[in-house]
C-alpha cells in the first residue's frame, strides 16, 4: 500500500480512468463526484492526497483548498482552463501543484509521486539536497557546483534556499517575493527576474537552457529535483 | 400598368451615362477669396495620396507661393498658347489632356470663358468633352456664375458676370460648398489674400460688403442642398421605390379670402419644391364671392401674386362650389397632391357649405391630400383704438364722479359746513387715479378745484380766487392725483409682472413634470415641441441628427414641412451650434428659426420654430421664458441620451460576460472527454504496451486541445476583450518555458538557443508571449522535418529589441509574407501538419494588443524567420 489517493471529478469517466491509473502505480484510491462527497472523503483516515477538479457542481473547487490543506492533505489541482490567475490563486492557497487538461498520465503520476515525496520527507529537512550536480546545503548555507563552492549574492542565497525548501512545488512570483523582499514588494517581479537569472548563470549547465529552475509563465519557479 | 419596383428606363440609362461618364465635383464658393482652390487642390493632394492619377490641367495661382506650394506634388500640363492680336493667352489643353487621359483632372475656373479660336467657347464645355472620355474632374465656382442666379445676384451686388455655366450641369454634379463667414473673407480681403479679377476691382467696395456676402453664401449653401436633394431623388426613382415621381408630381393649392394665405403659399412652395414638382394656386369663384368684402377680396388677390412670385401657375375657376372647382381642375389637371389651409370656419358655416377637406380625401382617391395650419394674423390697429378709447372713458368717467361728489357736497353743506368739503374731493381724484390712471386723474383734480371753487369759495358761483388757501387746496389735489396714479399704476403693473411670472413659472413647472413623465426620445420630442408650441403660439419642430443625417423627430402641429433650405439652416445650427434661420445671420430666408439644444455632450437637437404668421417668432416678453424652456429640453435630452450610454455600456458588458461565461463551459465541456480520450489511451497502452493506435489517440487529443485553444484565443482578440497584462520577462525564461511544453512536438529537432544573459528584462503578456512562442517554434518544428536546426535568437536593435525564430526550412511562398498572418491562411502541406490557420494570425493578435512588433521573410539561402519586435519603450532597466 503506497498510500491513498482520492480523486474529485465530475465526470466518472475520468474517475475510473485515472483511478485505473493509480491502481496500476500501486495506491489506494477513493472518489467524490461533489465538494460534499470530497470533504468527508478527504477525512478519512489514511488519506493523503486529493486531485482536485475546480469545476464541482456544488462549490467552486478553489474554496476546497485551503479546507483540505487544513487538515493536511496534499492538493493536486485539476483545472481546464488556461488561466494563470486561476492558477495562481490555487497555489497561493496552498495547493501542491496543478495539471491542465487534458493531461498525460505519466506527468500526472509524476506529479502524485513528487507531492507524496516532498510531503513523507519534509519532516527530514536537514540533508543537503543535491540535483543535477548542484549540492544546496541549507543548514551550512553552502552551495557546491561540481565539487566548488559558489558565492552567491544575499537575496540569490534567499531565493535558491526558498526554492529548495520546496523541491519540485512551483512557488509563485508573489511568494518567493514575499518571502525574501518582504510583502511591500511582491508585485516587484523585475528583481525575482534579475535574481533567478544570476542563478542560473551561477548554477545551470547551459544557463540559455535553464533544466533545474523552471519558468512557469505567469506563474512562478519551480526547482526541478 | 408599370412594375412599380423596377426602374424607370430613363433613370436606368441616366445611371448607365453615369458610369462611363467620368464624375464632376465642384467645390462651389460664394464669392472670389472663399479657398475654393485650395480645397481642389487638397482633396486632389488626398486623391494622389491613395494612389490616383491625379493630373492638374488649369490651377490660377496667381502668382501666389502658398498656392503653387500646394500645385507642387502634381503633374501639371503645360498651357496652351493662343496669340491673338497683341495679346498672347494660355490657356487649358483639352487635346493634350485627352491623350493623357488620367483618372483624374484638376480644372480650376469651371465658368471661364476660352480665348477665341479654342474649339470650344467655355471652359465648362472642355470639361463635358473630358468627362464623355471617362475622366473624372473636380473644378471650382462661384455662385454668381450659375446661369439661373446671375439675374438675381447682378440685382442685389450690381455686379453682372458674362460668364454663365448651365444649371443641367450643376444637377449632374457633386457639389461641396468651401464656405468662409464674411467677415473673415472681408478680412482676407483687406490682408491683401484675395485675387480679384480686373473687371471687378472698380465695384469691388460694394461687391464685397457683408450683407451681399451673406447672401451670396445663403445662395451656394441653397444650391448645394438641392442639389443634394436632387440626387436623392435621382437615386430614389433608380432603385424603383415611387417610380411615379419621374413622370412629374403636380401640386395644387388651394387659394382661399381668409387671412394666413400668404403661410399657405410658402408651404405648398415648399412642398412643390422639396417634391420638385411644378404647382398651381387654384382660387374658385362661387356665387359666395360675391358676397366678399373688399378687404377678403384684396387679401386672396395678394395671395394669388405672392404664389406668382413663388412660381407658382395662377388658375381661377369658376364653380358652384369650392370642392367642384377643385375637384374639377384637379382631375382634369391629373394633379397628385393638394395642399389646403386647415378652416377655421364656425361649424354653422361648415354645416351649411360642407368641409372642403373632408369631401377631397373622400371624394379623390389618388390624389394626396396636405392641410397645412392657417394662423390669423392679429389686428395691431384695432388694439390702439381700444386703449385710446379706455383712455377716452376714464377722463369721462373721472368728470363724472367730481360731478356727483360736487352734488353730494352741495346737499351735505348745510350740516358739514364749506371748510371741510375740499377734503371730500380727494375722493373722486383718488378713484380716478386708481381706476384710470395719470391722464383721468389729472383731469379729475382738476375739475375739482374748479367745482370747489365755484361752488363752496366765496365769492360763490364765480370762479374768483379771493384767498391763498385755494391755490393750495388746487395744489394738494393735483400732488394727491399724481402720487395716487402713481403708486396705482406701478401696483397694477407688478400685479401684471406677478400673474405673467406665476403662469410662466406654472408653464415651466408643468413642463418640467412632462419631461421627467416621459423616458423617450419621442416622447421627449413631442412634449418639447408640443410645450412651446402652446406657450409661444408657434410651429415647432425638433430635429435630430440620426445616422441617415438630420431628420425631424417631433413637430406640433404634426408634420410640417421643412424645405430643403431649411433643412440646410437646421443643419447649421447643427454644426456650429448657433442660431439659424429667420433673423438670424445665417440662411435667414427660411422661414423657421432653430435654435440648437446645447449640452455637455454636443448639439443633441435643434429645436425650429415659425410663428402663426409673420411676426417675430419669440417675442421679448418671452424671451427669458424661452431660453429656460431650451435649456430644460436641451438637459432633458442629455438625460436620454446619458441613460442610453449607460444601457449600452451595461448591454455590452452583459454581453462580454456571456461570450467569456460561455467560452469557459464549452472549454470545460470539451476538454473534460478529451482528458478521458487521453487517459484512455494511456490505460490501453499500459494494459497492451503502446502502441500506433495509443499515440495516435494521444497526438489527436494534443492537436483537438490546440484547434480549441486557437479558436478561444481568437475569440477574444476578435471581440476585442484582450486583457494585457505586463510583467517585466526574462528571454530566457520565456523561451525556456515554450520549448519545454512543446517538448514532444520539438524531439528529433536540433534547438539552438542564443539568447545573451546579458539582455535586458522586456515587458510581455507572459500567457500571450507563451501562446506566441508556442505557435512560432510549432510553425518552426512542423517545416524544418528533417532540415537542420531551429535557432531562437534574441538581439538588440537600435530602436529596441528583436527575437527571432529561424529555421531551415522550405521558406515561406514568396509575396505571401504579409498575408501570411490573415485568418485562415494555410501554407502549402499545412493540411497534413494540422494547422488551423489560426496560429500566425493569433501571433498577430495578441502581438498587436502587447504593442509588439511581428513580420516574417524568408532566409538566405534557405528558411524562414519571424521577427517579434519590442520598441524601446518596453525595455526595462532596472535593477534591483
Amino acid at each position: 500500500m503506497n498510500g491513498q489517493i482520492l480523486i474529485v471529478d465530475d465526470e466518472s469517466a475520468i474517475r475510473r480512468l485515472v483511478r485505473g491509473a493509480a491502481e496500476r502505480a500501486g495506491y489506494g484510491v477513493s472518489e467524490a463526484g461533489t465538494a460534499a462527497e470530497a470533504l468527508t472523503e478527504a477525512h478519512r483516515e489514511g488519506c493523503e492526497l486529493v486531485l482536485l477538479d475546480l469545476g464541482l457542481p456544488d462549490r467552486d473547487g478553489i474554496e476546497l483548498v485551503s479546507l483540505l490543506k487544513a487538515i493536511d492533505r496534499a492538493v493536486i489541482v485539476l483545472t481546464a482552463r488556461d488561466d494563470t490567475a486561476e492558477k495562481v490563486a490555487a497555489l497561493d492557497l496552498g495547493a501542491d501543484d496543478y495539471v491542465v487538461k487534458p493531461f498525460d498520465t505519466e506527468e500526472l503520476l509524476a506529479r502524485i509521486r513528487a507531492a507524496l515525496r516532498r510531503r513523507n520527507s519534509a519532516r527530514s529537512a536537514n540533508a543537503p539536497l543535491v540535483v543535477d550536480g548542484i549540492s544546496i546545503d541549507l543548514a551550512a548555507r553552502r552551495i557546491m557546483r561540481d565539487g566548488e563552492e559558489v558565492r552567491l549574492t544575499r537575496k540569490e542565497y534567499a531565493v535558491l534556499a526558498e526554492l529548495a525548501r520546496h523541491p519540485d512545488r512551483v512557488l509563485t512570483h508573489a511568494a518567493l517575493l514575499r518571502a525574501v523582499w518582504g510583502e511591500a514588494h511582491v508585485d516587484d517581479v523585475e528583481y525575482l527576474r534579475v535574481v533567478m537569472r544570476g542563478l542560473r548563470l551561477k548554477l545551470e549547465k547551459d544557463p540559455a537552457s535553464p533544466s533545474v529552475f523552471r519558468n512557469e509563465p505567469g506563474v512562478g519557479y519551480r526547482l526541478i529535483a | 400598368m408599370n412594375d412599380p419596383a423596377r426602374p424607370s428606363p430613363q433613370a436606368l440609362l441616366k445611371a448607365a451615362r453615369k458610369e462611363s461618364r467620368g464624375a464632376l465635383k465642384i467645390m462651389l464658393g460664394a464669392a472670389p477669396g472663399v479657398g475654393k482652390t485650395f480645397e481642389m487642390l487638397r482633396e486632389g493632394a488626398e486623391l494622389l495620396k491613395g494612389g490616383a492619377d491625379v493630373v492638374v490641367g488649369v490651377v490660377e495661382t496667381h502668382g501666389r507661393a502658398e498656392t503653387m506650394a500646394l500645385v507642387a506634388p502634381f503633374e501639371v500640363l503645360p498651357r496652351r498658347m493662343i496669340v491673338h492680336g497683341a495679346h498672347k493667352l494660355d490657356e487649358f489643353d483639352l487635346d493634350a489632356m485627352l491623350a493623357r487621359l488620367p483618372a483624374i483632372a484638376l480644372i480650376d475656373e469651371f465658368a471661364h470663358t476660352n480665348a477665341p479660336g479654342s474649339r470650344h467657347p467655355k471652359r465648362w464645355q472642355d470639361v463635358e468633352e473630358l468627362r464623355d472620355a471617362g475622366i473624372d474632374v473636380l473644378t471650382t465656382l462661384n455662385i454668381q456664375h450659375v446661369e439661373s442666379l446671375n439675374d438675381l445676384v447682378a440685382g442685389f451686388t450690381r455686379v453682372r458676370v458674362r460668364e454663365t455655366v448651365p444649371d443641367a450641369i450643376l444637377d449632374d454634379a457633386e457639389i461641396e460648398v468651401v464656405d468662409l463667414p464674411p467677415d473673415e473673407l472681408i478680412e482676407r480681403l483687406k490682408a491683401g489674400k484675395v485675387y480679384v479679377p480686373h473687371e471687378a476691382t472698380r465695384a469691388l467696395g460694394h461687391f464685397f460688403s457683408k450683407s451681399n456676402l451673406s447672401a451670396l453664401r445663403e445662395l451656394a449653401l441653397r444650391r448645394a442642398a438641392q442639389a443634394v436633394d436632387r440626387s436623392l431623388l435621382d437615386h430614389v426613382a433608380l432603385v424603383g421605390e415611387g417610380g411615379n415621381w419621374a413622370v412629374g408630381e403636380r401640386v395644387v393649392v388651394a387659394v382661399g379670402d381668409q387671412p394666413g394665405g400668404d403661410a399657405l403659399i410658402r408651404a405648398a412652395k415648399r412642398f412643390a419644391d422639396a417634391m420638385r414638382a411644378s404647382w398651381t394656386a387654384v382660387s374658385v369663384e362661387t356665387p359666395r364671392n360675391a358676397t366678399l368684402s373688399d378687404d377678403a377680396r384684396s387679401r386672396m388677390a395678394a395671395t394669388l401674386k405672392l404664389a406668382a412670385s413663388l412660381g407658382a401657375a395662377i388658375v381661377t375657376v369658376p364653380a358652384t362650389s369650392v370642392y367642384e372647382g377643385l375637384r374639377a381642375h384637379i382631375v382634369e389637371t391629373r394633379a397628385t397632391a393638394v395642399v389646403i389651409g386647415k378652416t377655421r370656419r364656425s361649424w354653422w358655416f361648415q354645416l351649411r357649405h360642407g368641409s372642403v377637406v373632408d369631401q377631397l380625401i373622400r371624394e379623390l382617391e389618388n390624389v394626396a391630400v396636405h392641410v397645412v395650419p392657417i394662423a390669423l394674423a392679429p389686428a395691431p390697429e384695432g388694439e390702439t383704438a381700444l386703449r385710446r378709447t379706455s383712455a377716452a372713458k376714464g377722463i369721462v368717467a373721472g368728470l363724472g364722479m367730481v360731478a356727483v361728489t360736487t352734488a353730494g357736497a352741495v346737499a351735505l353743506r348745510p350740516i358739514v359746513g364749506a371748510n371741510s368739503i375740499d377734503i371730500i374731493y380727494l375722493l373722486p381724484v383718488i378713484a380716478a387715479a386708481t381706476l384710470f390712471g395719470l391722464r383721468a386723474s389729472l383731469v379729475a383734480s382738476l375739475a375739482a378745484a374748479l367745482a370747489y371753487n365755484f361752488f363752496f369759495l366765496p365769492p360763490i358761483y364765480t370762479f374768483t380766487i379771493s384767498d391763498p388757501q385755494n391755490v393750495v387746496t388746487l395744489l394738494v389735489l393735483i400732488v394727491v392725483a399724481v402720487v395716487a396714479s402713481q403708486l396705482t399704476g406701478r401696483l397694477k403693473r407688478q400685479a401684471t409682472i406677478g400673474a405673467r411670472t406665476a403662469t410662466e413659472n406654472a408653464a415651466l413647472a408643468a413642463f418640467g413634470q412632462r419631461l421627467a413623465s416621459v423616458s423617450d426620445e419621442a416622447g421627449t420630442a413631442a412634449a418639447v415641441c408640443e410645450e412651446v408650441a402652446k406657450l409661444l403660439d408657434v410651429s415647432t419642430i425638433l430635429l435630430a441628427r440620426e445616422q441617415a443625417g438630420v431628420v425631424p423627430i417631433g413637430a406640433s402641429p404634426p408634420g410640417a414641412l421643412l424645405g430643403a433650405l431649411d433643412m440646410a439652416a437646421a443643419e447649421w445650427a447643427f454644426d456650429r451650434g448657433e442660431v439659424t434661420g429667420r433673423d438670424s445671420g445665417t440662411l435667414t430666408s427660411s422661414d423657421w428659426q432653430f435654435y440648437p439644444l446645447e449640452t455637455a455632450l454636443g448639439v443633441l437637437g435643434v429645436l425650429g420654430i415659425t410663428p402663426q404668421g409673420s411676426g417675430d417668432p419669440v417675442p421679448p416678453d418671452k424671451r427669458v421664458l424661452f431660453t429656460t424652456l431650451l435649456g430644460q429640453a436641451a438637459l432633458a435630452h442629455e438625460r436620454l441620451k446619458l441613460e442610453a450610454n449607460a444601457r449600452e455600456v451595461s448591454a455590452l458588458k452583459q454581453r462580454d460576460g456571456l461570450r467569456a461565461t460561455l467560452l469557459s463551459s464549452i472549454g470545460h465541456d470539451l476538454k473534460t472527454p478529451l482528458t478521458a480520450v487521453v487517459a484512455a489511451a494511456d490505460a490501453l497502452a499500459a494494459e497492451h504496451g503502446e502502441t500506433g493506435t495509443t499515440l495516435t489517440l494521444k497526438g489527436e487529443a494534443r492537436r483537438l486541445r490546440r484547434v480549441f485553444d486557437d479558436l478561444v484565443e481568437m475569440t477574444r482578440i476578435e471581440a476585442g476583450a484582450l486583457v494585457v497584462r505586463r510583467e517585466a520577462t526574462d528571454l530566457t525564461d520565456a523561451v525556456a518555458a515554450a520549448a519545454h511544453d512543446l517538448r514532444a512536438e520539438l524531439a528529433g529537432h536540433q534547438l539552438v538557443l542564443d539568447v545573451a544573459p546579458s539582455l535586458p528584462l522586456v515587458e510581455a503578456d507572459p500567457r500571450m508571449l507563451h501562446h506566441i512562442l508556442i505557435n512560432l517554434l510549432g510553425n518552426a518544428a512542423k517545416f524544418s522535418q528533417g532540415s537542420g536546426p531551429i535557432t531562437v535568437r534574441a538581439r538588440r536593435s537600435p530602436d529596441g529589441l528583436t527575437l527571432s525564430i529561424l529555421d531551415e526550412g522550405p521558406g515561406l511562398p514568396a509575396g505571401r509574407e504579409a498575408s501570411l498572418f490573415d485568418r485562415f491562411t494555410r501554407v502549402d502541406g499545412d493540411d497534413m501538419s494540422g494547422g488551423t490557420g489560426l496560429g500566425l494570425a493569433i501571433v498577430k493578435g495578441f502581438a498587436d494588443a502587447m504593442g509588439l512588433g511581428v513580420s516574417a521573410s524568408n532566409r538566405d539561402p534557405v528558411g524562414a524567420v519571424f521577427d517579434l519586435d519590442w520598441p524601446e519603450a518596453s525595455i526595462r532597466r532596472t535593477q534591483p
